[in-house]
């Protein structure tokens, strides 16, 4: 019995793109798919101040539905599985709250409910965290500022795959970088699998120059998740197999 | 909007200031910051007479989870678990927003390893043995703790009592763990996964125990298991323990209480070493005592003379080979 897949995508960069489409404008429409943008802005170490770019970071998150986190490459595994499972806590009380203001009416939201209520619809929201299936797509941006940081990268999305595979539900994960090879904008680096743990050295040469095509990168990864097919309420109806097969 | 959520979470409340709830109408006034996390900020501040710790939290969902547990620990184990839980509210902030918060019993002490530098070692074992207490009571509930380390743990004194105070991380066995810190993860250490399962308990508390002797932390480096071991052996106080420590770490006790029985025979044969002869003699009959001291004196023997067998051999292969180059030298005149 599935309870119905959600879909992320994981953003993981250090600056702002400088070619194609307007990344926030993508992440409305994955949104709209159904898929949740989470983007991670990655600092140098020594670096104490934010640079110019990152404020991109927060803007493509926002449209897409997701949490954003500028971090610095050392505290990278914590912050990727936290904004992992703080987008998925949110997906769910979004489907939760739409589900209650079916039934209540249209102003009940989780935080309008008396503090004692919440409790019980709170749990709900945790069990489906636990149980429902997920897919990951990971977009990692491999531009040649990012040298320093890919190992880290790499540990981190060990790290994640760790965190989510002790949950009961099934997980899928997938990554690609950007710019991909020969002028490409995006490249697949391991396909859609169950483990992140063979990652090890998968990260492809990286591309120098200076062209970073956040947007088409994203609308790239958009397209590697099977077609809407129905809405998220699905999760709640546990009847109803919500199979979504998505070509491999 | 959950963006600006995730972003402000640092709230800062003016000292002095009067937070009244919009269920339940209790008026809190503000006296200082605990500390803040991850999740929220702690204050202490005045109802009526009594101090409470009050937690605020922009994320309203974190805050009920968290009072779903200590409702749970109620009913469990009465109070004893966590802080108890007094009230659960929403206040509406002066410019309109709202944040929940809920009130529980402030839980005055030190800091697990502030306590153990005044106090003196031996108060570790002690210690770690109430809360392999609490932990079994915990995990015989279902659940796990999760999120264990020494800033969550607050020592009240007199008498001694280790209590926790941040339940934020506790986690239902059998799911994935919700909340961790690194340097008390198994699965940082490479030691084990994120399950929720008495286990990944136990491993935390073993690194709560090193984190006592090097406060600082330390790092996984290349080879996790061998760092870790490392320090385990090179802090001079945590000997006694160390194989406990070490079993912890492996994952190899099935529950909080066999863990408990080896530290507390530990802590016993630490206080009866200076007896131990005496009882011994005493306990023993006659016979056992004289098989004692031959097995003893044949022990203590062994390694010299066994050296004098090797001496006496080599001397004998010496002296025949010198007979038998005479023996040559003479056959050749």
């Amino acid at each position: 019995m599935n309870k119905g897949t959600l879909k992320q995508i994981l953003l993981i960069t250090d600056g702002c793109s400088n070619k194609g489409e307007d990344p926030a404008a993508v992440a409305t429409l994955a949104l709209q798919q159904g898929i949740t943008v989470n983007v991670i802005g990655v600092l140098e170490n020594e670096q104490s101040e934010q640079p110019e770019g990152l404020e991109e970071v927060e803007e493509i998150a926002m449209s897409g539905g997701g949490y954003s986190q500028v971090v610095y490459a050392k505290s990278l595994s914590q912050t990727v599985q936290m904004v992992t499972r703080q987008a998925m806590t949110q997906t769910l009380q979004g489907v939760v709250n739409q589900e209650l203001q079916q039934i209540l009416g249209q102003d009940q939201k989780i935080e309008e409910l008396p503090p004692e209520k919440r409790g019980e619809v709170m749990e709900v929201v945790e069990d489906l965290g636990e149980t429902c299936d997920l897919e990951v797509l990971v977009l990692v941006d491999t531009s040649a500022s990012m040298h320093n940081k890919l190992p880290t990268v790499q540990d981190a999305l060990f790290d994640l795959s760790l965190s989510l595979n002790a949950r009961t539900g099934n997980n899928r994960f997938s990554i690609y970088s950007f710019p991909g090879k020969r002028g490409k904008d995006v490249s697949k680096v391991m396909d859609w699998t169950p483990q992140l743990e063979s990652i090890s050295s998968v990260f492809p040469k990286l591309t120098s120059g200076g062209i970073t095509p956040t947007g088409p990168a994203l609308r790239e990864a958009m397209n590697q998740f099977a077609p809407k097919k129905r809405n998220l309420r699905s999760f709640l109806s546990r009847d109803e197999s919500t199979m979504e097969e998505s070509g491999d | 909007m959950m963006n600006q959520q995730w972003k402000s979470q640092g709230i800062n409340l003016p000292i002095g200031s009067v937070v009244t709830g919009k269920w339940h109408n209790h008026s809190y006034l503000i006296r200082k910051k605990l500390g803040s996390g991850a999740c929220g900020t702690v204050y202490l501040a005045d109802q009526g007479n009594q101090q409470v710790a009050i937690k605020f939290s922009q994320n309203g969902s974190s805050i009920t989870t968290e009072v779903n547990v200590l409702r749970t620990f109620q009913k469990v184990q009465g109070k004893r678990l966590g802080p108890s839980l007094l009230d659960v509210d929403d206040w509406v902030q002066p410019n309109g927003s709202q944040i929940s918060f809920y009130a529980m019993e402030y839980l005055k002490g030190k800091e697990l390893s502030t306590f153990i530098q005044k106090h003196g070692h031996e108060w570790l074992g002690i210690l770690m043995v109430q809360l392999l207490k609490d932990l079994g009571d915990l995990h015989e509930a279902g659940w796990v703790f999760g999120d264990l380390k020494t800033e969550n743990l607050i020592v009240t004194f007199p008498p001694a009592r280790l209590r926790w105070i941040d339940v934020g991380g506790t986690t239902q066995i059998g799911r994935a763990i919700k909340e961790y810190t690194e340097f008390y993860d198994r699965g940082y250490w490479g030691l084990g996964s994120r399950k929720a399962e008495p286990t990944y308990d136990l491993f935390a508390l073993a690194m709560v125990m090193i984190h006592v002797y090097y406060p600082k932390r330390f790092e996984k480096g290349k080879d996790p298991e061998k760092t870790l071991m490392r320090h385990l052996q090179q802090a001079s106080s945590l000997k006694p323990y160390a194989t406990a420590i070490q079993k912890a770490l492996y994952g190899k006790y099935r529950s909080s209480k066999e863990m408990e029985q080896d530290i507390t025979n530990q802590l016993m044969n630490v206080s009866n070493n200076r007896l131990k002869d005496q009882q011994s003699s005493r306990t023993h009959s006659r016979t056992q005592r004289k098989q004692q001291k031959k097995t003893v004196q044949k022990r203590n023997n062994s390694s010299p003379s066994q050296a004098k067998y090797l001496w006496e051999g080599a001397g004998i292969i010496v002296v025949v080979c010198m007979f038998y180059i005479v023996y040559v030298i003479l056959q050749w005149i």
